[in-house]
């Protein structure tokens, strides 16, 4: 296999790496929008669940303990959401930003009070699949990642599952869509907004815990820098469905890794120019291809019963 | 009603947060006989950063070490002031409380320093990194400092040509500009003296926080054949989790990073700013507020190469390093940086 092969080969595979943290958090938020609420607090949810499980790693040297612990912020993140959201019906944007800030703030205060400085745990190990990983080209390019990347892939067609082939998924649809049609029939849509936002608030903890105890390695303060929003962004870019979401994150982060090869190659291409590349093209396809999508009737509203 | 009450508890929340994470007061107030030298720094990431912040933070401690504690220096600092606007309201706070020397310690913090300058002429002000002072504009109160980091990256690039096997090296760097590029450009100098065949790939991810490209990028030069990193600024520790993965070897900068991975950290450029500091501070209790730049270099002391104890450094790797450090000091080396 000649150079470029090589290039392609390792293009993709760190696309699939990248898009790891942006699946579980927009999976997550995908379920909650569908239901009609908009969490803004991803990003906050993220570094709190990074945190967690990087800390009980740390301490405990037990990556599952770590995960769960994880989970666990995430499952209380979710739930302060939903009582805000559905219990208060607070303006829905403005109270994640403040779950956001909230996060943020924590996360750092408690790495400062409980560790003090950057340090590195084993985490996750990488899969080794008799066979598989030996694979020429394949091998090393779908066989050899940490569980936690096939983790965030194994939620794409569940949630397609769940949203389109179950009665849960009809109830979410519809909470979203109609909640007083729902309501009318028996639909509790406090309680499907109460699930579907607390276990985004799991997902997007665990998508922080894939980068800290998964791809990195390490906890740092603000070391999701954005992406949280970015994953918000790709549910809008998916049409609010968990496949368009895939293919949102997959086009960034391949983009994203191309990038880095094209500065690596030395193509007379300005450093600032590459950097903007993931960002720009996600944008003009937004524009291009997705402008036919409809967002839930729904999306943001408070649901008060008449 | 109910939810105007819940934004204002949100913010108040939200706020409480913040300021706890953000200031802290670092010594207790000294009785007033005998005042106490004051400093105020804003820093744009955290004290223990690994990088730019801590080397700061770590200056202020062991200048006040040196100066017979809190008694004599006081500090307070503000951490994580990476929104601009907020730091120039951190930098009046602490001018109107009359601080001696306020360090605004980030080259983005320069036109807020400028305006806040010359609101505050019996206060003294230090903007880093630059070579800048505002003299120019008339303001007589500030000082600039630097560090001539294309020095350290250029002793880094020597050992890291000789280190080399593969005979490709890759640099992950933050955004193309001021310190980390005068740290990259040296880097790269030293390398193709060194070896002129080597090759030095140098990846810019656009960004000083987003840990997971820093490591991607770090990944993408190991494709590509480089078996020894370096890289700048504090999102690198992404990076250097990647190198200890793969084996491959690690030269930092700007602080002592080898805690992080103790088998495969070469060689730090550490920074030691209070060679800066000192003379401001002699400078402004002998009435000079402002007007001075000041430089750390390798023969000044305020920059060293310190050696990771635990990695097998061949000897004649360490002479070829020493004899580099020796050139610039004498000026027989010339570092070719500054060009775009």
């Amino acid at each position: 296999m000649g150079d470029w092969g090589h290039i392609l080969l390792g293009v993709l595979a760190s696309g699939i790496r990248l898009a790891t943290p942006y699946l579980y958090a927009g999976i997550g938020e995908t379920l909650g929008q569908r239901s009609g609420v908009l969490n803004l607090g991803v990003e906050g949810q993220m570094l709190l669940g990074a945190f967690a499980a990087f800390y009980v790693t740390y301490r405990t040297g037990n990556v599952l303990g770590g995960l769960l612990a994880a989970a666990l912020v995430g499952l209380l993140m979710g739930l302060a959401m939903a009582f805000v959201s559905v219990n208060l019906q607070a303006e829905q944007g403005i109270s994640g930003i403040g779950f956001y800030l909230f996060g943020l703030g924590l996360s750092d205060l408690l790495f400062q009070k409980l560790l003090g400085t950057v340090d590195s745990v084993r985490g996750v190990p990488d899969a080794v699949i008799p066979g598989l990983s030996d694979l020429p080209v394949l091998g090393e390019l779908l066989f050899r990642h940490n569980w936690m990347v096939y983790g965030a892939y194994a939620l794409v067609p569940l949630a397609w599952f769940v949203l389109n082939k179950t009665p849960w998924g009809l109830m979410i649809k519809a909470a979203g869509e109609n909640p007083h049609a729902a309501d009318s029939l028996g639909v509790s849509v406090a309680r499907v907004r109460y699930a579907t936002v607390t276990l985004g608030g799991v997902l997007s903890a665990i998508g922080g815990a894939s980068l800290s105890v998964g791809l990195l390695k390490i906890f740092q303060q603000n070391m999701t820098s954005g992406l949280g929003f970015i994953a918000v962004a790709l549910v809008y870019f998916g049409g609010w469905r968990p496949v368009g979401v895939l293919l949102g994150a997959l086009l960034f982060s391949l983009v994203n890794a191309l990038q880095l090869w094209v500065q690596v190659l030395g193509l007379p291409i300005p450093a600032d120019f590459a950097v903007m590349a993931p960002y720009v093209l996600t944008i003009v396809v937004l524009v291009i291809v997705v402008q036919r999508a409809r967002p839930p009737a729904a999306l943001a509203r408070p649901f008060e019963r008449e | 009603m109910r939810r105007a009450l819940l934004f204002f508890l949100a913010v108040l929340l939200v706020a409480g947060l913040v300021a706890c994470g953000g200031t802290q007061q670092a010594e207790t107030q000294a009785p007033e006989e005998a005042r106490p030298f004051r400093i105020a720094v804003v820093m744009p990431s955290a004290i223990n950063d690994m990088a730019f912040s801590q080397s700061m933070y770590e200056a202020l401690v062991k200048l006040q070490q040196e100066m017979g504690g809190p008694d004599k220096l006081e500090f307070v600092y503000s951490e994580n002031m990476y929104v601009v606007d907020d730091a120039a309201a951190a930098i009046r706070d602490y001018a109107s409380q009359g601080y001696d020397l306020i360090i605004a310690h980030g080259s983005q913090y320069g036109s807020s320093l400028q305006e806040i300058a010359p609101d505050f002429p019996n206060t003294s002000f230090a903007w880093g990194t630059t070579v800048d002072t505002f003299a120019e504009q008339g303001i007589d109160n500030v000082f600039a400092y630097e560090a001539r980091s294309e020095q350290g990256g250029y002793v880094n690039g020597v050992m890291a040509a000789m280190l080399s096997q593969s005979g490709v090296i890759g640099v992950v760097g933050p955004i193309e500009t001021g310190d980390a590029k005068l740290y990259i450009d040296g880097f790269k100098a030293g390398v193709m003296a060194t070896n002129p065949n080597a090759q030095v790939n140098v990846n810019y991810i656009g960004s000083f926080s987003d840990v997971a490209l820093a490591a991607e990028a770090a990944k993408t030069h190991i494709e590509a054949g480089a078996d020894v990193l370096t890289g700048t600024a504090q999102m690198v520790v992404g990076a250097v989790g990647v190198a200890k993965d793969h084996g491959v070897l690690w030269f930092g900068t700007q602080a002592d990073q080898s805690s992080l991975a103790p088998d495969i950290v070469v060689a730090n450029q550490v920074y030691d700013w209070t060679v800066a500091l000192k003379p401001m501070v002699e400078n402004i209790q002998n009435g000079v507020r402002g007007g001075e730049a000041y430089s750390l270099t390798l023969a000044n002391g305020g920059l060293t190469i310190q050696y990771n104890p635990q990695f097998d450094l061949p000897a004649e790797v360490k002479d070829a390093a020493e004899a580099t450090i020796q050139g610039i000091v004498n000026g027989d080396i010339q570092i070719p940086v500054g060009g775009e």
